[in-house]
């Protein structure tokens, strides 16, 4: 937050958690699943269940296809079409890099309710040196980065939610959009 | 609720088709862990020493082990027990990879399959969903290729699958069931599954696992990953570069095979060649291995790298781990490109890597022998691997001598008779063994090899360095951080071990110290086959990361079990007892305990003898090899004293005998 809604020129901060992935040292080994699923388990490390985690490894040995991919934001729509890749001769399946879970396909969901998965980079307090996923990697495919990215100013930020404001108007009419804004600030 | 286990087996009856989930007894546990322990416990009750191999009562039992499935890093185990064709003992191969811990997310600890189908079929798992289903169309299928094809019809391809190939399903007593990357080899389980009609099991599970006291469990778990970290940057000096460091024997990563291919024996079990590896042999074989080698791979939740995807020009891929690269090679005294290639086809086959090569190479001995005729072998190809080859295709179809071959070195003999016998050398209870023929008899291995219930010597050794150090100061520099030793007395057999003079072998360590060294090195692998965990993680290498001080917090944390070193000790010599038993009440004695007679050219009778008297009476058994009442009773396995007395394999009053001689 800026102190007192002060326009500031100085350039905002944030810090991005990225794991870079190096397909290349993936033994297949799914340590990666075992751990997350722990760690995410009710008591924490109270029970194991790779079909909870929210890492897969994309594991076709005889293809030599080793891909760990995390769990992102759930997709409530199955896309309009669906990604094959082919890389060095191999081909993939079908939507194999998405992160989402969606309509489409079984990946990134609880096994029991269906509800989607999500990495939280392992979230807890007090805060671990890097998600476990990482630190049970001993073959170093899965390396923890951080870096700092310059946030976008202020009059950028203003100028887009202007923008979502005035199509929420267009739609739905600027007095319902108030009426919404009135409820939501007493809510507050 | 039940901690790391599941606390069901799944009943299958293959005979009339019935699926029963069955609750196990929680006191099971307590008295066996798990896994083999387990296994060898539903073996005692209910396959009786008159049921025969191939009969529909004998049980085929896939078991997981304790921690498997639980964050411990190996373990992953697929024990599958039964009673072999080849030694009509109990077999207990064993399985890395991911079917076990698939096998308990669905919610079983065990499959025991009883009774046999009329047609082949498969099983498949998936949760609380089993099914028998048909497999007329993977009748002759490879085993890889099999599991494939089960996959995309099942539509689940994460369904780990265990299949046979050609070998197991005409019931060869040397059958493997194969898994990915994996394969349960040794003891003809693959021919108990075979026929049963059984081709494979796939098995697909998204149960939870539950931990007894988590934090502890994983504050454990990660004091192991540490521990291996550390232990990988610290090979150990001096022994052979496959096993300096922790995993099993590293054949994949490492090309130096000099240790190999100049100590081992080549052809069938015959010949050692001291001067094989040469510059050019490592360039050439360097230029092999490193060409078909696409990735180094492991098992479930393991760290290591043992196994490797294998990609040989002009054949499906397959992988590989171990030593079955060399098998094959030094069987047919050719090369390692050879070995890659032949592979392929014996792992689709589903033959075990040990046996199979040397049965061939044991079939041209006798050929040039002129045992076997021309005509026994009419059509075999000209060139040496043609026949191999050739010999292969047979075995596995039980064509011609194939049939003859496909019962191994021992059986196989005694059919062709003409003095074939002498032939069949290297076994140990029928059982094709590790090519390999030194000097002076070694006591510790000499124990190991004629008492070990596994017949395969990689399944009993670990802990102890199989030779001495050559200097005073390596060994203490050995010793100082050998935090593994059950006792610190070890450590100074160690130190006081040399290569010659007084303290050396056959005589030191003596007879009561090898008793000692060879009941830790075992114990450790009971341990680890009734909780599911790889022995390249604990029992098998030099300093592994588990061993009997952080075992017992490790098995209690994630079990729930009220367990010390003492009471795990004691668990691990109730299941070694209970397997010895049920092997005696098979028909097992004395006489059968003993190596290969040419593995060690020099022999000592009166010392061998010494040493199995001292490792019988230190394991509470008579002379002849039977634990006694009161060594079974102890153990509170007074039930098996009773059926031992019945059968008049123990006579009451043996201990008292024992005690008074």
């Amino acid at each position: 937050m800026i102190a007192g809604g002060e326009k500031t020129t100085k350039p905002r901060k944030r810090i991005i958690k990225a794991i870079r992935i190096d397909v290349d040292q993936c033994n297949g080994c799914r340590a990666c699943e075992v751990i997350c699923s722990a760690f995410h388990a009710s008591p924490r490390y109270g029970s194991t269940n790779p079909e909870r985690a929210r890492i897969r490894v994309i594991r076709q040995p005889l293809r030599n296809i080793f891909v760990p991919v995390y769990a992102g934001e759930h997709a409530p729509a199955e896309c309009a079409g669906r990604d094959k890749y082919v890389i060095d001769g191999k081909e993939y399946d079908e939507c194999a890099f998405c992160r989402a879970s969606c309509p489409s396909r079984p990946a990134f969901k609880e096994p029991d309710s269906g509800l989607p998965l999500k990495c939280d980079m392992c979230e807890s307090d007090p805060p671990l040196a890097t998600p476990m996923c990482v630190q049970w990697c001993l073959n170093h495919a899965l390396i923890y980065e951080e870096r700092e990215e310059e946030l976008p100013e202020e009059e950028t930020q203003t100028d887009e939610l202007e923008v979502g404001l005035q199509s929420l108007a267009d739609r739905f009419g600027l007095h319902r959009v108030m009426d919404s804004m009135e409820r939501l600030t007493k809510k507050v | 609720m039940r901690f790391a286990e599941t606390g069901f087996n799944l009943e299958v009856d293959l005979s009339t088709g019935n699926i029963e989930r069955v609750e196990t007894d929680p006191k099971l546990t307590e008295l066996h862990l798990g896994g083999l322990g387990t296994s060898a416990r539903i073996l005692w009750d209910r396959v009786p020493r008159e049921v025969e191999p191939f009969s529909p009562d004998n049980l085929l039992i896939f078991s997981t082990g304790l921690l498997v499935g639980t964050p411990a890093p190996g373990a992953n185990r697929t024990i599958v027990s039964t009673v072999s064709p080849q030694t009509l003992l109990m077999a207990f191969s064993m399985m890395g990879g991911f079917w076990a811990p698939e096998l308990k997310h669905a919610g079983y600890d065990k499959v025991i399959i009883r009774g046999k189908s009329p047609k082949p079929v498969y099983l498949w798992i998936h949760n609380d969903k089993v099914e028998i289903r048909d497999a007329s169309h993977l009748r002759g299928k490879g085993a890889i290729e099999t599991a494939e094809i089960i996959r995309r019809e099942l539509g689940k391809p994460k369904a780990q699958v265990a299949a046979i190939g050609l070998a197991g399903e005409n019931r060869v007593y040397f059958a493997s069931i194969e898994h990915g990357r994996s394969s349960a080899s040794r003891l003809g389980i693959g021919a108990v599954m075979g026929d049963k009609g059984l081709k494979a099991i796939a098995v697909r599970g998204t149960k939870d696992i539950n931990l007894a006291r988590p934090a502890e469990f994983l504050d454990l778990c990660n004091q192991t990953l540490k521990y291996i970290e550390i232990r990988e940057q610290k090979p150990i000096p001096g022994v052979m570069p496959i096993l300096a460091g922790l995993g099993s024997p590293q054949e994949m990563k490492v090309v130096d095979e000099e240790w190999h291919t100049t100590n081992f024996v080549w052809g069938n079990a015959r010949t050692r060649r001291k001067d094989y590896w040469t510059k050019e042999i490592e360039t050439q074989w360097r230029g092999t291995q490193e060409s078909v080698r696409k990735r180094l791979v492991s098992c479930y939740n393991c760290p290591m790298k043992c196994g490797a995807i294998i990609s040989v020009p002009g054949q499906s891929d397959y992988m590989m781990k171990c030593f079955s690269k060399l098998t094959y090679t030094m069987a047919a005294y050719s090369d390692l490109e050879f070995g890659f290639r032949i592979a392929q086809r014996a792992t689709e086959y589903g033959v075990d890597a040990y046996s199979a090569p040397q049965v061939m190479a044991f079939a041209l001995e006798l050929h040039e022998a002129g045992i076997l005729t021309d005509q026994d072998l009419a059509g075999i190809p000209a060139d040496n691997e043609g026949k191999f080859y050739w010999l292969l295709d047979r075995i596995v179809r039980r064509e011609g001598i194939g049939d003859v071959l496909a019962d191994g070195t021992w059986w196989a003999a005694r059919r062709i008779g003409k003095g074939a016998e002498q032939y069949a050398h290297n076994t140990i209870k029928k059982h094709e063994q590790l090519p390999l023929k030194l000097g002076m008899l070694n006591p510790i291995y000499f124990l190991m090899y004629s008492t070990g219930e596994k017949a395969n010597i990689t399944q009993i050794e670990g802990q102890f360095p199989q030779a001495p150090f050559s200097t005073r100061e390596e060994r203490e520099e050995f010793v100082k951080d050998w935090i593994q030793v059950p006792h610190e007395r070890f450590k100074q057999y160690f130190l006081d071990w040399e290569s010659r003079g007084e303290h050396s072998i056959p005589f030191y360590p003596t007879v009561e110290m090898c008793c000692e060294i060879v009941d830790w090195q075992e114990m450790m692998h009971y341990i680890d086959d009734s909780v599911g965990m790889c022995a390249g993680l604990s029992s098998f290498p030099l300093k592994p990361p588990y061993h009997i001080h952080n075992y017992p917090a490790i098995i209690s944390a994630a079990s729930g079990l009220d367990l010390d070193e003492v009471a795990l000790t004691r668990i691990s010599r109730r299941n070694r007892t209970l397997v010895r038993a049920y092997n005696n009440r098979r028909g097992l004695t004395r006489a059968d305990d003993r190596p290969p007679e040419d593995h060690w050219k020099r022999r000592f009778p009166e010392l061998e003898n010494k040493l199995l008297d001292t490792y019988y009476e230190f394991r509470g058994w008579n002379p002849n090899g039977a634990p006694t009442r009161e060594c079974l009773a102890d153990l509170g396995l007074g039930f098996v004293a009773d059926e031992l007395e019945r059968q008049g394999i123990l006579t009451a009053g043996d201990g008292a005998q024992r005690t008074g001689a």
